[in-house]
């Protein structure tokens, strides 16, 4: 049953398996093990950041291009379920499409950035998303009538996806509200969407992908189409990021640029990728899991380091919590020259 | 047995269509400044706005130059070059700070040579920068694009924050040198003095470089590496060398443009470098991959066309470039001028 769910795809570790099935019932019963807004906000960040993170894998792991575009598609999807609950009315239906458009238009221009730049070279296209990224982003912060601009757009959910709505009294001292409910919308739709990329990369389609990532030339030679492959590869991973930023729009009930579009989020993405395990989509859990923790908790810890190097000249500076970046770069570097197969690699090889 | 097919050879002139297809990229750029003289209706903003398109151009390629060379060399992309454009911005303004009383004075020889020293500071810094960069963070990953993407990417993110950590999150507000503010009045348009020396100065640095490329031995060793850098080793030349003389050229390069831009928009940040690695990348592959002279038209195109379709229609010009590049593609997918690599 279980070898079914996950394709086939086994952890293939035991502390893996066991680290895995500790997030995954840390995930599935956050709102009860850590009540509290914050630590059930930091839940359901890493369930939309491990989907998005995995469809990211999904095209540098799995299909070998680097993509820079992937926080526009992601604020597609949440800029889709933003405008359609905006002037549809706060209804289901208003996400369906919202989410569906979404994810169809973040398909569609991964098709036309994959058709020019894909045919030619690959490298082509790290940097013409890049490109094409900031204009959007730039794009989004100017046409503030539809987008809110800078300010971002604040929106109204469902009624049942709200505080306000009761649907019992408590469990195990948790109130059973509409947020516990907005919750588990988001933790199954992450659940169902990283399966399904499991299921892709373990499918026929996603061998061929690998095996033009190790030798292109050679895939060609075998008889396989690569442009056809590489472009529908990015789709697929553009329609699943457009979605996880759907699902993080419905659980913020506000979109910005800050929040979905901005280059930090990217660096995020391809930092939690590398750190993880590139092409084992459970370095995508791991990756995604430690890295949002340690956001949220670590930078805490580097103030305080700070404040006890206070007097030595520039330590403080450099230990300061907004230098987390620096901190993350470097360890990005190492990581990518000494464990190019993240922690997941690690795990399964000893 | 079948006859043999009828020969008739014409000796007809090649078509003027024909003649002209190698010279189509060199031609866009009188093409679109035609083009923006029609859009315009004013021919002093014209004027204006062509000196200042120009001026960006040069100040892009400065910047542009050194990363297509290293691809055209050693198929290193290095996508932290726009971290030389920031630290030569910072040097730059760094020295230009420390100068206030030579570029106060209202003297041009004063300003100028406050300018140069501010210029070399820059250079040297991200000379040696590029060196350092060259060693520690592309070296290791030579003939393997995906990390080269990611490692160079993770070395930007590194001199971003070391630039805040230095001269702090703040972004630093510099004026122009007093002989270098305002404008001449030219057939009744307004010509800023300062564009007018950016265009100058990037005059003299492509044909320098052209210079050096095709008129020198080791231009020749470059040139040569580019097409085919086996048989340059095989003849008994160090390309790696070449190829760190070229990074540290590149990065200095990159350093100047820094300098130049930084006093162009008077304002410098951490993250400029980021910003203009977008319009890098977009000259680099709308030029060819690895070519210098279609880097230098890339550059003009992209500097024309934002200042034109700014004039005319400030909303999409944040999307011209992107259409710009869209066309070129459409019309020659390696590029304008693309580098055929002997293999």
């Amino acid at each position: 049953m279980i070898n079914a769910v996950l394709s086939g795809d086994m952890p293939r570790s035991r502390v893996l398996a066991l680290i895995l099935g500790l997030i995954l019932i840390c995930l599935a019963l956050a709102p009860f093990l850590f009540p509290g807004v914050r630590t059930v906000d930091t839940a359901a960040r890493i369930c939309v950041f491990i989907v998005l993170v995995a469809s990211y894998d999904l095209l540098l792991g799995y299909g070998g291009i680097v993509s820079f575009a992937h926080t526009m598609f992601f604020g597609i999807g949440a800029y889709g379920v933003a405008l359609a609950l905006t002037h549809m009315g706060r209804g289901f239906d208003a996400i369906i499409v919202g989410a569906s458009s979404g994810a169809l238009l973040a398909a569609v221009l991964a098709f036309v950035i994959g058709l020019f730049s894909l045919r030619v070279r690959a490298i082509f296209f790290a940097m013409i998303t890049l490109a094409v990224a900031s204009a959007v982003a730039v794009l989004v912060s100017q046409l503030s009538g539809l987008t809110g601009g800078e300010d971002g757009l604040t929106f109204q959910t469902p009624r049942a996806l709200g505080p306000a709505f009761k649907f019992g009294d408590e469990l195990f001292g948790v109130k059973l509200n509409g947020k516990l409910l907005s919750y588990y919308v988001v933790f199954l739709g992450s659940l169902v969407l990283f399966l399904l990329m499991l299921r892709v990369v373990n499918s026929p389609f996603g061998r061929v992908l690998q095996a033009i990532r190790e030798n292109d030339f050679r895939a060609e030679a075998i008889g396989y189409r690569v442009v056809y492959y590489r472009v529908a590869a990015t789709c697929l991973s553009a329609a699943v990021a457009a979605l996880a930023g759907s699902l993080y729009a419905i659980w913020l009930r506000y979109v910005g640029p800050d929040t979905t579009l901005s280059m930090e989020i990217m660096i995020d993405i391809l930092l939690m990728v590398v750190i993880g395990g590139m092409g084992t989509m459970y370095g995508a859990v791991i990756g995604a899991t430690l890295l949002v923790l340690a956001q949220n908790y670590l930078q805490n810890l580097m103030g305080v380091a700070a404040s006890l190097v206070e007097g030595v000249p520039v330590l403080p500076q450099l230990l300061d919590a907004d230098r987390w970046l620096l901190w993350l770069g470097v360890l990005f570097i190492l990581s990518v020259y000494f464990f190019p197969t993240g922690v997941v690699g690690r795990l399964r090889r000893g | 047995m079948s006859m043999a097919p009828e020969h008739a050879p014409t000796m007809a002139r090649l078509s003027l269509a024909q003649r002209l297809a190698p010279w189509m990229p060199v031609l866009l750029v009188p093409l679109l400044v035609v083009a923006g003289l029609l859009a315009i209706p004013n021919t002093s903003s014209w004027l204006t706005l062509t000196v200042s398109g120009l001026a960006m151009g040069m100040m892009i390629f400065l910047m542009a130059s050194g990363l297509t060379l290293v691809f055209g060399l050693m198929d290193v992309i290095n996508f932290g070059h726009g971290a030389f454009v920031s630290v030569g911005a910072f040097v730059g303004v760094s020295v230009l700070l420390m100068l206030g009383g030579m570029t106060g004075a209202p003297s041009l020889a004063l300003n100028l040579a406050a300018m140069g020293l501010a210029v070399i500071g820059a250079m040297l810094a991200t000379g040696a920068m590029g060196w350092a960069f060259e060693k520690v963070i592309v070296k290791p990953v030579y003939g393997h694009h995906l990390k080269q993407i990611l490692v160079t990417m993770g070395g930007l993110i590194v001199v971003e924050q070391l630039i805040i950590v230095l001269w702090g999150p703040e972004e630093i507000y510099i004026s122009r040198p007093e002989a270098l503010k305002g404008a001449i009045t030219f057939a009744g348009a307004a010509l800023e003095k300062y564009r007018l020396v950016a265009v100058g100065l990037g005059l003299v640095v492509f044909a320098a470089m052209r210079w050096t490329l095709r008129r020198t031995k080791i231009g020749l060793i470059v040139r040569a590496g580019v097409e085919n850098g086996e048989m340059v080793q095989a003849l008994g030349y160090r390309l790696r060398l070449v190829f760190v003389g070229v990074f540290i050229a590149g990065s200095a390069l990159a350093g100047l443009g820094g300098v130049m831009w930084g006093l162009y928009q008077e304002v410098v940040s951490a993250h400029m470098g980021n910003q203009a690695m977008i319009l890098i990348f977009i000259v680099v592959i709308i030029g060819g991959l690895g070519s210098v002279e279609g880097c230098f038209i890339g550059a003009l195109l992209v500097g024309l066309m934002q200042n034109y379709v700014a004039f005319l229609e400030p909303k999409v010009a944040l999307i011209s470039n992107i259409g710009l590049m869209v066309a070129i593609l459409m019309w020659r997918p390696m590029g304008m001028i693309p580098v055929v690599k002997a293999k």
